[in-house]
């Protein structure tokens, strides 16, 4: 379905975040070379909704299938964060975990999973939820099987709540200036804690200690990317050529990385304060940098780069 | 959640052989419209899953007023919606149309 279609987006023109779940994988993949599982015409969608009356989704708020990148036979999966705010149902959850499990026979170069979420449906909650952990367990599972999985982070929903819990089961991530990791977001950490502890309207703020640059500062994400479908394409292609080992060697570093990080930034209040512990120079001006300028910061900064998730 | 369910005759099935095709999303003021060619040649069904009731008379405006321009014979439109204007149904549904004839 609509598979042929892909020529007629550009994908230098067409901005990430703007972008639908659909245009994403349409763009981003080898032109006529997407085949959908379960697509809108199959009809699974959630049995829970029309319970709070509210409408459903064709595809449940998530496209997966398989496709080529560069001539490379990769399984992906993008969610639709308008829809739900990306939010993970049964359906949702049980099309991402299927895709991950057929990884282990199909064997891809890799999974690519475009995230953009806000968490799990409240409405399905333990569904949700239990697809929160099934799906890491799956991603566990394609790691050990050596098949690379590769996170792209620049929607408008961010990724959050279970996402970003998934999204550090990932053997890459890559992320936009739009994009947002943290499991908790800024409206959630401000009705528990307070204005004081976090202001969710300061919107600089929520940039500098979850969006994309504080990611990449500081390790937690491998590849920051312009807005663009072609930037996302060369950040993919180049991260699933160079995932790590899924070993204990890795794990153990990732544990000691954690403490490390705790140590040396618990008691930092703010994301520039963060960048300057880093060694940033001018921790100020990152907000405003381009994307060249700021990967010139990065390659100055030692914990950006590291082969633990 | 309101059901509706449209159906018309056509004078003509709409050109072109895309066996089917989506477009929009169910969000705040839109709404998603999956098209399949799965109708007899002069046969159209709209069926609509809605949230905002009461609406049916300007639902059944709307599509009779596209089935006139766009003659989508031969068509299976289902609508998800998400409390969309009638001026963006009519977008969506002339969008679809013209990614069936593609």
């Amino acid at each position: 379905m609509a598979g042929d279609r892909a020529k007629r987006i550009d994908p230098d023109a067409l901005s990430w975040y703007e972008a639908t779940a659909r245009q994403r994988v349409l763009a981003l993949t080898d032109p006529g070379s997407f085949r959908e599982f379960l697509p809108p015409t199959e009809r699974r969608m959630s049995p829970h909704l029309p319970l709070f009356d509210l409408p459903r989704a064709f595809d449940d708020g998530i496209v997966v299938g398989r496709a080529r990148l560069d001539g490379n036979p990769i399984l992906i999966a993008a969610q639709e964060g308008r829809f739900m705010g990306g939010a993970f149902g049964e359906v949702h959850g049980g099309k991402l975990v299927g895709l991950l499990r057929v990884a282990l026979e199909l064997k891809p170069k890799a999974v690519l999973i475009l995230f953009d979420t806000g968490g799990v449906r409240l409405q399905e909650a333990n569904a949700g939820e239990t697809a929160i952990a099934e799906t890491m367990r799956a991603i566990v599972d394609a790691r050990a099987a050596g098949i690379p999985v590769v996170g792209l982070i620049g929607g408008r929903a961010g990724c959050y709540g279970g996402g970003g819990l998934i999204a550090g089961t990932c053997s890459r991530l890559a992320v936009s200036e739009g994009g947002r990791i943290s499991v908790s977001g800024p409206e959630v950490i401000e009705t528990n804690k307070g204005a004081e502890e976090f202001d969710s309207r300061d919107r600089a703020l929520v940039w500098r200690t979850m969006g994309g640059k504080h990611r990449r500062l500081i390790g937690g994400a491998d590849a920051f990317c312009a807005d663009s479908v072609t930037a996302f394409r060369g950040a993919a292609l180049d991260l699933l050529s160079r995932a790590p080992a899924f070993d204990l060697a890795t794990l153990e570093a990732e544990q000691a990385r954690l403490e490390d990080r705790i140590a040396r930034f618990g008691d930092c209040r703010d994301g520039t304060d963060v960048w300057a512990r880093l060694g940033v120079n001018d921790p100020e001006a990152v907000p405003g940098m381009d994307t060249d300028a700021f990967d010139e910061t990065v390659a100055r900064v030692r914990e950006a780069d590291h082969d633990a998730r | 959640m309101e059901t509706l369910t449209f159906r018309h005759t056509t004078k003509k099935p709409l050109s072109g052989s895309v066996p089917s095709a989506i477009t929009g999303v169910v969000a705040s003021g839109n709404l998603e419209i999956l098209l399949e060619r799965v109708l007899p040649p002069d046969a159209c069904e709209v069926a609509v899953e809605t949230p905002i009731a009461g609406y049916g008379d300007v639902w059944a405006a709307v599509v009779a007023d596209f089935v006139a321009r766009a003659q989508p014979g031969g068509l299976r439109i289902s609508i998800n919606d998400g409390g969309a204007r009638p001026d963006t149904v009519s977008l969506r549904l002339l969008q679809g149309a013209r990614l069936m004839e593609a």
